[in-house]
């Protein structure tokens, strides 16, 4: 019984992780039809912006961890939008997925090229020290990721639904053409998702670099796991995308436990599959309507 | 049709003149995985033939002449290794250096056998030199040599009755793990959890519940650097208290900065390190970060001795004949008196193997401590 | 514009001729190269019949070339020639191809999307651990390459010809293909899948066997690619190689009979000619990838083609001054 403690709690604080990641991933379908491949490495660069603010421009950690997160916005969030998103939305879905895989490979090459082909510590925000949880052990840090990141996606939640702007964002996501006959400032409200989802990507790194360290090629599984989990949760929900990650998380070390090591990749895959063909707009989302 | 113009256009520049290497330089090509999944070892081991190459150049060569050594990545993919090997070939070098994947190797090592020229690589895949290949040669141990070392330990050193082995599923972790279960057989020793990961996996916490719910006495962890390092952490997190037993990896240098005090009480066999007692090898692992800024592991020594078995076994001969070069090193023992760079006497046998001294360590502390110096194997 | 079919005619004749003198001027790996762009081409068409005319994202091209390359070697070494063996690696996909298919394309868009990088993985795991049957991560080596009427393929030149041989096969019968009713209907799915309907098209029927032909010739490259890499490992077909053939096609021009070939020969044969970025050429190729996609998502062939039309427009618009 404690093994299984020990594996769900493991497989939440991943899976916290993967819906952070799988909220921003929602969020930019809604709002602009982004299907970002990039992810994962949007992951994976905001902790190289920390370490090179850290270890070249002699930034203390707390004043390192900001930088990294006005870069993520800047760079992730606004020039992501505009210099690779914006000139390809007029040619539809499929550039733009073709685009950011490119993407993807572009960020972990320069990574790799400029900074270092190898795994690189990375300073946690808790001392890890070790609970005794039902017979399980809980390390503070996997702790303070699950609360910080379920605390994120409240926050954001909150400020979807009960802030004007939240609204107004929300609008924007259901129907663009109403929401600038409202009198919405449709253009202002995507870059905010783009915004969000900088910041909530360079929050999901700075969680997780500690303890998976910070390596180029880690966008590679997390990229994945959000673009899975975000189309469990039904591609068009933030709540779905949260529920998607964390049956995800949980999912993967229960595979790899009790089904099959060797196949621990495939198994979540397959199970979800098998979910998707049940229900094709996914565990909590709506059908699509579509404008032909 | 524009677009025709393509293949025209590659056509004509592959009818420019191949650059001609100049009498005065010898063309020793070295195939690495300077990208992707073989990274790590890839750049160590093309560091350590750098710092050879720029010794060796800046006292004049190898009889007299330079030592043309481009270095070529082959992405960490047997196919891109096999183009490479290829395109090598085709400029006559007089030997050539590396992968150091396995899974690179055995493809590569089929054109450098056609085209008579020797091979000297990085890979520990006990299978490269059983296949009669007159034209391979080893920097390390090869794995049924490594792995009756640790197995050995496990029986005297560790005493264990019963053994946990933690392995990544590529051809690396999959080799040393088929010798491991097979020498565990031989001494009686149950393998009661036979545990695969993934390369490049990031959560170890089910692979330590299970280890952890066995009655394994002793764990042998066989992954790359970070794996093995978010290993160790998730081991000390869930209170592992058998010994936890590794292969040159496990204690190497890199593993220990990435886990922090989770690697401290890690011991096992190492087959090279700059932390050896051995005087040249620390000398060799201050040169090193020295010069690149970081510090090195196996592959570094393994790339940096392999451009001095060239130099050595070259001015023996006394010309640049490929195929004298590979007959000559079979069976040959180059001491550090002989040849300075080599760091630690060795000996090549009629396979290709390579017979050296190695080490029995633990890391205490943060560090890794040899404890003991065993033997050539005596192959 | 009789001249601009000329120019084509003659680029084309001259091309033809190039590559048939290959074996004169180039060098053994750069054989090789020439012949690992045809195999890795007419994987690229296959995958072009699913996304540029049937307009569906795969993410399991690189799977299907992968279990036609085993396919292919593994009957090889059970005593089987080549030329069977290459048929049932094409047959196999195409049936594993259709099997996978059925299901996925009740589901479109980003599901078949996700519904086929499952599959890559799936297929991945089981050529790593399903040891007895495919050598798992120790791979195969020693594939012989093919003889036909006693004559045997087995140099660089002979087998360069015959790969190049087989991809103007296949080039042949896309091209009949897209001008068959099949062709046809698989493009209106494209443009207009709403009108496709309503023009009596089963779209589902024709989507899904525009999808199990691709993946077919995905498995006819793969059978050749067994022979000319001469050794398999699970890693050369993992989700990266079916990225990376869906760039290809995408950068060559999705939809274009030779946009595979262009496509194919950027990832291919052009790092080999660029060599002083050594290093750095997938960093100068995804960041061009990128530009590309920004202004002209039709690809290579169709910024080409827009290049021609607007100096047509100029060359007009000057003759009526």
């Amino acid at each position: 019984m404690s093994a299984f403690i020990q594996l769900v709690v493991s497989g939440l604080a991943t899976g916290a992780i993967y819906a952070l990641v799988a909220v921003g991933f929602a969020l930019l379908w809604q709002t602009s039809q982004t299907i970002n491949f990039a992810q994962g490495e949007f992951v994976m660069v905001p902790a190289f912006f920390v370490l090179v603010a850290i270890k070249y421009w002699g930034f203390g950690y707390w004043p390192a961890i900001a930088v990294g997160f006005a870069i993520s916005a800047l760079l992730l969030g606004a020039a992501f939008k505009g210099l690779v998103v914006e000139p390809m939305l007029r040619h539809g879905v499929l550039p733009l997925v073709i685009s950011t895989v490119a993407l993807a490979i572009l960020m972990k090459e320069a990574v790799k090229d400029f900074y270092s082909s190898q795994a690189q510590q990375f300073p946690a925000i808790v001392e890890g020290t070790d609970l005794d949880f039902l017979g399980a052990v809980v390390s503070t840090q996997s702790i303070a990721v699950i609360v910080v990141a379920i605390g994120a996606v409240a926050l954001l939640n909150w400020f979807l639904s009960s802030t004007l702007t939240g609204r107004a964002m929300q609008a924007t996501a259901q129907n663009r053409n109403v929401a600038r006959i409202l009198g919405i400032d449709v253009e202002r409200m995507i870059l905010y998702t783009f915004l969000i989802n900088g910041l909530l990507t360079a929050l999901a790194s700075f969680l997780i670099s500690p303890i998976y360290l910070a390596k180029f090629t880690n966008g590679e599984t997390l990229g994945l796991a959000a673009f899975v989990a975000a189309i469990v949760g039904g591609f068009n929900q933030v709540r779905g995308a949260v529920l998607g990650g964390l049956i995800l998380g949980i999912l993967d070390n229960l595979a790899a436990a009790y089904v099959s090591a060797q196949y621990r990749a495939a198994v979540p895959l397959v199970v979800l599959v098998a979910v998707i063909l049940w229900r094709p707009q996914g565990i909590l989302g709506r059908v699509e309507e579509r404008s032909v | 049709m524009k677009y025709l113009v393509k293949p025209l256009f590659a056509a004509a520049i592959a009818l420019s003149p191949i650059s001609a290497v100049a009498q005065s330089t010898v063309y020793i090509p070295n195939l690495a995985e300077l990208s992707g999944a073989g990274a790590v070892s890839g750049t160590n081991w093309r560091d350590g033939i750098i710092l050879a190459v720029e010794e060796i150049n800046a006292k004049g060569g190898i009889l007299g002449r330079k030592l043309d050594v481009p270095h070529v990545d082959t992405q960490s993919e047997a196919s891109i290794a096999r183009a490479q090997i290829q395109k090598m070939i085709d400029n006559k070098p007089y030997v050539i250096l590396g992968p150091v994947f396995s899974g690179s190797v055995l493809p590569s090592m089929e054109l450098s056998k056609a085209a008579e020229i020797p091979q000297i690589m990085g890979g520990e895949a006990a299978a490269i030199t059983q296949r009669g290949n007159p034209y391979i040669f080893r920097t390390a141990f090869g794995q049924q040599v490594s792995m009756p070392k640790i197995a050995n330990y496990m029986r005297d050193g560790v005493k264990a009755k019963s053994v946990a082995v933690v392995w990544v599923n590529n051809d690396f972790g999959k080799g040393g793990r088929d010798a491991f279960v097979a020498e565990m057989t031989k001494r009686n020793i149950k393998v009661v959890a036979d545990v695969s990961t993934e390369s490049g996996q990031v959560d170890f916490a089910s692979d330590v519940v299970k280890v952890k719910n066995s009655p394994a006495e002793a764990i042998f962890v066989y992954t790359n650097e970070e794996e093995s390092a978010r290993f160790l952490r998730e081991a000390r997190k869930q209170g592992i208290k058998v010994p936890l037993i590794g292969e040159t990896t496990l204690l190497g240098q890199k593993v220990i900065e990435l886990a922090g005090e989770a690697a401290n009480g890690v011991k096992g066999h190492v087959g090279l390190t700059a932390d050896a007692p051995v005087p040249a090898l620390q000398a060799f692992g201050e040169k090193f970060k020295k010069r690149f800024g970081y510090a090195n592991d196996h592959n570094g020594i393994k790339g940096y001795t392999a451009v001095y078995v060239i130099k050595h076994v070259t001015e023996k001969i006394g010309k640049f004949d490929s195929k004298a070069f590979a007959a000559a090193l079979h069976g040959m023992t180059i001491t550090p008196a002989q040849e300075p760079g080599i760091l630690m006497e060795a000996t090549w046998d009629k396979n290709g193997d390579i017979d050296r001294q190695s080490f029995l360590g633990e890391v205490v502390g943060g560090k890794q401590k040899i404890v003991e110096i065993l033997p050539k194997a005596g192959l | 514009m009789a001249s601009a079919g000329l120019v084509r005619g003659t680029l084309a004749a001259v091309t033809v001729v190039v590559l048939a003198a290959g074996p004169e001027f180039l060098r053994p790996s750069q054989l090789y190269l020439v012949s690992l762009w045809a195999v890795t081409a007419i994987a690229a068409m296959g995958l072009n019949l699913t996304l540029g005319y049937a307009g569906q994202i795969s993410m399991a091209q690189g799977a299907f070339v992968g279990i036609g390359a085993y396919t292919v070697a593994l009957l090889m070494q059970a005593g089987l020639g080549f030329f069977p063996a290459f048929l049932a690696a094409g047959v196999l996909c195409f049936a594993v191809g259709w099997l996978l298919g059925y299901p996925a394309l009740r589901v479109q868009h980003h599901y078949l999307a996700f519904v086929t990088l499952a599959f890559t993985t799936l297929v991945y795991l089981l050529l790593r651990n399903e040891q007895w049957l495919t050598n798992g991560v120790y791979g195969i080596s020693g594939i012989q390459r093919p003889t036909a009427l006693g004559f045997a393929f087995g140099t660089a030149a002979r087998f360069y010809y015959f790969c190049l041989g087989i991809m103007a096969l296949f080039l042949g019968a896309m091209w009949w293909m897209i001008r068959s009713p099949w062709g046809r209907a698989f493009m209106v799915l494209r443009e207009n899948p709403v009108r496709a309907l309503s023009l009596g098209v089963d779209t589902r029927r024709y989507t899904l066997l525009a999808f199990a032909i691709g993946s077919a010739v995905g498995g006819f490259a793969g059978g050749l690619f067994a022979p000319l890499v001469q050794f398999l490992e699970p890693n050369s077909f993992s989700l990266g190689y079916s990225l990376s053939l869906l760039l290809m096609v995408i950068v060559g021009g999705a939809g274009y009979l030779f946009g595979p070939l262009v496509g194919a020969a950027v990832a291919i044969l052009l790092p080999d000619f660029l060599r002083f970025t050594e290093g750095y050429y997938l960093l100068l190729y995804a960041a061009a990838v990128m530009v590309l996609m920004a202004f002209c998502p039709q690809g290579l062939i169709g910024l080409s083609e827009r290049w021609q039309a607007n100096r047509r427009a100029r060359l007009a618009a000057g003759g009526e001054r």
